[in-house]
């Protein structure tokens, strides 16, 4: 005689600890096999778009902070490069060299938090996150002294940064990228060869390339799925031709991959710190910008790839002292769509861990 | 270097094939009649000169006479992009039809515009609020909101 | 034109969502006043307190187990204050348990949505008393950059009332472990007895 089953629907709910924030799925489950994820988002939104039409552009940059807070440097750079783009502002050299170091150290900053988080939901509670910010407070003591801000800088301004970095800067930041190398071998060792990690993350939730490319995902994940696609390399901003640097490209698309993706560009983002560090020019940090700027009739769609992925603003002007349209691409949000076609099949352990690998900031995914 | 293709080359090339599709085509953009909107995008997706494979971004813009929805479309194989706009003039029930079917990165862009400007996306399989909850009145990113 | 067919239909966990929010909404016009406020001057002088009283609100006033609320940005330098550098398990309260059901002190850190405010009263109300509520951050004191915006709470003492606001956008974490001491400090003299 069969054993008869029904399925139910479990609300994994706003308040969570593993939902990285205010996320719900209703998922339903045949026992504890997941057969449908539903994701229900909108539990942080907070209406910047339309709170951006009542502000002038420079009264935006704070608000663009709170988007995706763990990267907030890259948020206010990819909104600036859109003004600048619209306005057609040129920056000068040693405030271009500037955004590269901050934005690059950003993504480690980044990324650190993401892997460190990943492998909490894989079980191993805080530890792997207590090793992760300890490496962080360091970055965040040398953003402390530029900016003066410990999480949301609203350091970026339209024509170039806001003021220039202290002398002691370049020597700490450079005994960082001389000691940081060290610590991710150690943590290489430390997870990789892990059973327990390689057991359950490799081969789990796999993202084939073709439905990467129909997701329109961008990133770390659509990298791990095979895509060699960076908009640093194929639509280079700022002066990131200038620089020699890889992109890591996964094999698989699992869970795995996109933690190895993660853990290689840190690797690169140090290269690219010590080229920016050494070739620093000296001069101005800010261009001649009217203080309410007025630009030409016309939108502007200026992208970066930031360290979720490709992160666009796009801004319709009327020649007015504020965006007559403001509008954020979410890298997040996107990503997200191939949710489904991970899980199904899995564990609703392995939803855990695949919600995790493609680490969602629900600031950048509600708005 | 991405090279945003420029709106008279594509217009053309889609004239051949589509010959009413096209409203208008300047530097920057190619606007099309929301009826043929599909085609043009299934045509612009296959063509092997074009490519475009990959769904860069979907916004919705309110001019107060009406609505432009605009796509902006990536060829990761060729390096090009292009911006595809469609108007719609109806201000009570704007509709226009829906490219989930072509590329899945529209789904919940789409749902999105539905939800904060109350533009309907024919074909969408699954068109409801994603961002405010059930209930909600009104639609917040029209400009006669508040 | 007939547009309803393209929509998709509400399932019944949406619809009964919605009506939850919008009661919640006009339920919530003015703001609950803070939990001391209710003592009155009368009884304050004419009421004396044992010592087993003030031994009994200093038990209670170390190691509070908080709840975790983080909601946004502020929710990182939540974390930021239980990490290593900045401990708060010094003060006994490093494991933040994410079931209301065994924790003393609700810290709300990040932007309180009218989406999100059934789920902040739910876990309220599934807290064991003696609680207390902590509002980290300008979001949750008032609406913080977002009070104008269309969805947002201006300000949680809305839907629970609130102890001790620590302002900042975000406060740093020794700000926090500031206002966790005032917290104490509130315990302690908690009890019916002129300060």
């Amino acid at each position: 005689m069969a054993l008869q089953t029904e399925p139910f629907i479990l609300n994994v709910g706003p308040q969570h600890p593993s939902t990285h924030g205010v996320f719900r799925m209703k998922v339903t489950l045949d026992g504890e096999v997941v057969v449908d994820v539903e994701p229900v988002i909108g539990y942080l939104h907070r209406g910047i778009e339309k709170m951006g039409e009542n502000r002038t552009y420079t009264q935006i940059i704070p608000l663009t902070d709170r988007l995706d807070y763990l990267a907030s440097l890259t948020n206010n750079l990819a909104y600036v490069l859109a003004v600048e783009k619209l306005a057609g502002i040129k920056i000068p050299e040693r405030a271009e060299y500037l955004r590269i170091i901050m934005a690059e150290s950003m993504r480690i900053s980044s990324h650190l938090m993401a892997v460190g988080f990943f492998l909490n939901d894989l079980g191993a509670m805080m530890t792997p996150v207590l090793y992760m910010w300890r490496e962080r407070e360091k970055l965040l003591d040398l953003f402390e002294m530029v900016c003066g801000q410990r999480l949301t800088y609203n350091y970026m301004r339209i024509g170039g940064v806001s003021h220039d970095i202290p002398e002691e800067f370049l020597p700490a930041m450079k005994k960082f990228v001389t000691e940081m190398p060290g610590f991710l071998d150690e943590y290489d060792q430390l997870i990789a060869s892990n059973e327990i990690v390689l057991v359950r993350t490799k081969g789990v939730g796999v993202l084939p390339k073709e439905t990467a490319i129909d997701i329109g995902a961008s990133g770390p994940v659509l990298r791990a799925s095979g895509v060699k696609w960076d908009t640093r390399k194929a639509d280079p901003y700022s002066i990131y031709d200038r620089f020699d640097f890889d992109i890591p490209i996964g094999a698989a698309g699992d869970n795995y991959d996109r933690y190895w993706v993660r853990m290689q560009e840190m690797r690169q983002s140090l290269r690219i710190l010590e080229q920016a560090m050494a070739q620093l020019p000296k001069g101005e940090v800010i261009a001649d910008v009217p203080q309410l700027l007025r630009p030409p009739v016309g939108e502007a769609y200026g992208h970066i790839e930031a360290p979720k992925g490709e992160l666009g603003f796009y801004l319709v002007s009327d020649n007015s002292i504020a965006p007559y349209r403001f509008h954020i691409h979410p890298p997040t949000l996107i990503n997200l769509t191939a949710l489904k076609d991970m899980v199904v099949g899995w564990k609703i352990a392995d939803l855990i861990v695949t919600f995790g690998s493609i680490d969602v900031v629900l600031g950048e995914i509600d708005r | 270097m991405t090279t945003a293709l420029a709106g008279e080359q594509v217009a053309k090339k889609i004239n051949e094939a589509y010959p009413s599709a096209v409203a208008v085509a300047d530097k920057t953009a190619v606007i099309v009649n929301s009826d043929s909107l599909f085609q043009v995008a299934e045509f612009l997706k296959k063509a092997p000169e074009f490519d475009f494979n990959y769904l860069g971004d979907l916004t919705a813009v309110d001019y107060t006479d009406y609505f432009e929805v605009v796509y902006r479309l990536v060829s990761l194989e060729h390096n090009y992009s292009l911006v595809l706009k469609t108007r719609c003039y109806d201000r009570e029930n704007p509709a226009v039809p829906s490219v989930t079917k072509l590329w899945r990165a529209a789904d919940f862009m789409e749902r999105e515009a539905y939800d904060l400007m109350g533009i309907i996306f024919m074909g969408h399989p699954n068109l409801k609020r994603l961002l405010l909850w059930e209930g909600f009145e009104g639609y917040p990113l029209r400009r006669d909101y508040l | 034109m007939e547009v309803e067919k393209y929509l998709a239909l509400p399932n019944d966990i949406d619809i009964a969502e919605g009506k939850r929010i919008e009661q919640l909404i006009a339920a919530s016009q003015r703001p609950i006043p803070d939990p001391d406020s209710w003592i009155d001057q009368e009884i304050q002088r004419n009421v004396l307190v044992t010592s087993v009283d003030y031994i009994v609100d200093w038990a209670r006033s170390r190691s509070l187990f908080p709840l975790m609320f983080g909601l946004a940005c502020c929710a990182f330098e939540m974390i930021g204050m239980a990490t290593s550098r900045f401990d708060i398990a010094r003060y006994g309260m490093d494991i933040f348990r994410w079931s209301p059901r065994q924790a003393d002190v609700m810290i709300v850190a990040g932007t309180l949505t009218w989406k999100m405010a059934p789920a902040l009263r739910k876990v309220y109300d599934q807290m064991a008393e003696p609680k207390w509520v902590i509002a980290m951050g300008q979001c949750t004191i008032s609406g913080g950059p977002f009070r104008e915006s269309y969805s947002v709470v201006p300000g949680i003492n809305r839907i629970v009332p609130v102890d001790v606001y620590v302002p900042g956008c975000p406060p740093r974490p020794e700000a926090l472990i500031y206002g966790i001491t005032r917290l104490h400090q509130k315990i302690v003299k908690g009890s019916i007895k002129k300060p």
